[in-house]
């Protein structure tokens, strides 16, 4: 189909401080009804939305994390993540709960740019 | 590309981030953003570098609301909203980092 | 908020009947569910509304409805991974009626 375009969602913020991250999930999860060609990014704290063994229990709040499992049954299979963010917070990608690829800063600049459309989050 | 820029470098990453990530383009600084545009401003040395990679502009009505019109970095472009528009349109696509 | 009295038990649900704690199904809360949702359980209902559980337990979310149909198939077989035989036990949707049924929320983008 010649209408597809090219989505990219740029996560910027750690998962439970704010409702940036769990918006930006629900977000995907619904665009990915509609076929689009979807990418999602990890940049800075956003990276840390992917950390393994996230346990919520005693903040009362839903551990949303288990979901970024399910993305790959969505169809979204395409998740970068940025090697500068994750060295600067003493994580590499075992320490992440899915499999992702990990882009150089001027490989991420390069696709961002390929994009027909960006969210931030 | 243009990459929208709307907080303070000073207390918030996005324009670091975004210097950081993006090769080239265009970069316009609206409301707090503007602030990063000023001479004196402790991000000025990384405007003026960043200058060479990408054409810089600023909202004019966001600086002049906050008293500054006076002290714009040499070679940063104002634009009025009708600016910001073309900007959007010029461009292929757009990021508005958060 | 609403409620659902199950065996001379009250249990709390939204609005639309979805039950707002997760930990409170059981076996009789969802056949009176189904029951009010005018859905015979059958053997096969029960096939689906344990994928849904098992799916909720490991992800956290109620699957979307083509994602939900694609992974009973990929479990169950693909006579049982399309919609019409989805729709035929749960006419209201295997989403929305279903998840109900299951106890679990509804599915994000279900409207």
């Amino acid at each position: 189909m010649s209408d597809i375009k090219k989505f990219m969602f740029v996560n910027r913020k750690a998962p439970h401080g704010t409702i940036y991250a769990l918006e930006s999930l629900e977000v995907v999860l619904i665009t990915a009804a509609f076929d689009q060609d979807v990418s999602l990014v990890f940049l800075d704290d956003g990276v840390y939305q992917l950390k393994k063994g996230q346990q919520t229990k005693g903040i009362a709040t839903k551990n949303f994390s288990p979901a970024y499992r399910a993305l790959e049954g969505y169809d979204i299979e395409k998740l970068y993540v940025e090697k500068e963010s994750l060295e600067a917070r003493g994580l590499s990608a075992a320490d992440l709960l899915v499999d992702v690829t990990v882009l150089e800063r001027a490989e991420m600049g390069e696709l961002m740019d390929q994009q027909d459309v960006v969210l931030s989050f | 590309m243009l990459h929208i820029i709307n907080k303070s470098p000073l207390t918030n990453s996005a324009l670091d981030s975004c210097l950081r990530v993006a090769q080239a383009g265009d970069i316009l600084l609206i409301e707090d953003a503007v602030y990063a545009a000023t001479t004196g401003n402790l991000f000025e040395g990384k405007i003026r570098e960043a200058m060479g990679r990408f054409k810089v502009y600023v909202l004019q009505p966001d600086l002049e609301a906050r008293g500054l019109a006076d002290r714009l970095i040499a070679g940063v472009t104002p634009v009025d909203y009708g600016g910001f528009v073309e900007l959007t349109t010029t461009n292929k696509n757009c990021q508005s980092w958060l | 908020m609403s409620s659902i009295e199950v065996n001379g038990k009250s249990y709390e649900t939204d609005e639309e009947g979805y039950l707002v704690n997760l930990s409170d199904w059981n076996k009789e809360i969802a056949d009176y569910i189904a029951k009010t949702e005018n859905v015979n359980m059958t053997e096969q209902h029960w096939e689906v509304i344990n994928f849904l559980r098992e799916y909720f337990e490991e992800y956290q979310i109620a699957p979307a409805v083509r994602v939900l149909t694609k992974a009973i198939g990929k479990k169950l077989g693909a006579e049982k991974g399309n919609s019409e035989y989805l729709y035929g036990l749960f006419p209201y949707g295997p989403g929305k009626q279903a998840c109900k049924i299951a106890g679990l929320p509804k599915p994000t983008g279900c409207v």
